[in-house]
């Protein structure tokens, strides 16, 4: 699958810590990073969440890409990337070097599944990113395609049109193509987990077992973690 | 006896496959390109836009079907990316981003479509222009390179080379310098007059290195605009 030409990101020595989850669409992950925000929060710890996709500088260039359907693999991965950067330099890296928790909801390796997926070269994609650093942990949300699927398609009205990688041209028909991106997509995870050490979570399991294991897992490696503590002036967010 | 007026075909063009950087579109089945991509570089003020047009004329005039592309005339990017210069808080990396986009559109949405339909495509500035100003704000030149991996490789770079002292004076007799064109948000200095020396000396030093690295053919660009134009047609009607 050869990403050895690739320059990857690197860890990071910035007091803050980095966490990630990573996940199909319906895999539960943002429910998940949800309910351990709420936790963090009650605790001493300054955390912050942070969201794919969701930088205001490119808002428009996205929307107006996909409406028109302009985007070609290369400028998606590419509108991301800057989406992507503009969150990374002007948030989540100032807020590491202050200390901060950093709640990433997605990260760069929803990129390379996703980019990867529409068939561009996945050591061009991975070096993109090589600005990041690679995070302190990241989740995987591990669920079978039928659950996922079954889980996206109750809940709305009508994919996508690049949400069901219609533009892969992988079927005419919006949900079948949905199911053979989204397969694609599991697949290019599934290569990924030993690549960048993925702390594998079966999200299949109840929510409440689930949030307990991820709550767990950050306590371990929050051991000796100092960082940003709350001032006074915080006290009525507790 | 009617007088037939005698005219010459135009040259044809001929086909070939296309020739990427790196990666190139590995999704996409391109085929052969039957058209040309001539890229003219340069320096801002350097008089590139005019010899565009000229040579698109002359192009036109001899047969060829002309398509021309620039920076920032995507149809996804561009009002963004205005938007975006307006607020002039982008920061280095974003913005290589950014451009790269608006290439990546440009490169599939105009350039390689209207090359296979034969059309010779003239691109005022290309990849190196953009590897000349984000290194010159500090960034990584083997980055950037990989970024651009999917860009095609042209028929023709033509180097408009000057000296710095000759854009000064070409700036001063039309109509002021520019903050972008001064490169202000590099901070190399704070006024207009020294930053455009100082950053525009920085971006010829990158292009005379690219010029080697990528095969530009320099011309040089000091003269008046016919003696300029002429040496770009020859160039051209080498490969044409």
């Amino acid at each position: 699958m050869g990403s050895g030409n690739a320059r990857l990101m690197k860890k990071h020595d910035f007091p803050g810590r980095l966490i990630v989850v990573e996940g199909i669409d319906g895999s539960g992950k943002s429910t998940q990073l949800k309910l351990l925000y709420r936790h963090l929060a009650t605790l001493d710890y300054t955390v912050f969440l942070s969201e794919w996709n969701s930088s205001p500088l490119v808002k428009s260039t996205t929307s107006l890409g996909k409406k028109k359907k302009l985007l070609t693999p290369t400028s998606f991965s590419l509108i991301h990337a800057t989406d992507f950067a503009d969150r990374f330099v002007n948030h989540i890296e100032p807020l590491l070097k202050a200390g901060v928790i950093v709640l990433a909801d997605r990260y760069a390796f929803t990129a390379f599944a996703r980019d990867a997926a529409r068939g561009v070269d996945r050591d061009w994609v991975r070096n993109i990113y090589e600005f990041a650093c690679l995070p302190d942990a990241a989740f995987y949300f591990k669920v079978p395609l039928a659950v996922s699927v079954d889980r996206i398609l109750t809940g709305r009205q009508k994919l996508k049109y690049y949400e069901a990688g219609m533009d892969v041209g992988l079927s005419s028909n919006p949900v079948e193509s949905f199911k053979l991106f989204q397969k694609r997509i599991l697949e290019e995870y599934d290569l990924m987990t030993g690549e960048f050490g993925f702390t594998v979570m079966d999200g299949s399991l109840p929510i409440e077992e689930q949030q307990e294991r991820m709550r767990a897992s950050v306590h371990d490696m929050l051991a000796g973690f100092a960082g940003l503590r709350k001032g006074p002036h915080q006290e009525a967010l507790r | 006896m009617t007088e037939t007026t005698s005219f010459e075909a135009p040259g044809r063009l001929g086909s070939g496959r296309p020739r990427f950087y790196g990666q190139g579109l590995p999704y996409r089945q391109i085929g052969d390109l039957n058209g040309k991509l001539f890229v003219i570089e340069g320096p801002d003020r350097v008089g590139r836009s005019t010899q565009a047009r000229l040579l698109s004329e002359w192009l036109e005039s001899e047969g060829h079907a002309v398509m021309s592309t620039g920076f920032r005339r995507s149809g996804l990017t561009s009002a963004g990316l205005a938007q975006a210069r307006m607020a002039r808080n982008m920061h280095r990396i974003t913005t290589s981003l950014f451009y790269a986009t608006d290439f990546a559109d440009r490169l599939e949405n105009q350039i390689i479509p209207a090359m296979k339909a034969g059309f010779i495509c003239l691109s005022d500035r290309y990849i190196y222009t953009t590897f000349a100003r984000d290194t010159v704000r500090g960034a990584d030149p083997e980055w950037l390179r990989r970024v651009y991996g999917f860009a095609l490789v042209p028929d023709v770079v033509l180097y408009l080379r000057v000296e710095v002292d000759d854009l000064v004076s070409r700036v001063i007799s039309g109509g002021g310098f520019d903050f972008w064109e001064s490169g202000m948000d590099a901070g190399l200095a704070d006024n207009l007059y020294d930053s455009f020396r100082a950053y525009q000396t920085r971006i010829i030093e990158q292009l005379d290195r690219m010029a080697e690295e990528y095969g530009f053919v320099t011309i040089d660009a000091s003269r008046s605009v016919p003696e300029v134009f002429a040496d770009l047609k020859t160039e051209i009607a080498r490969i044409i």
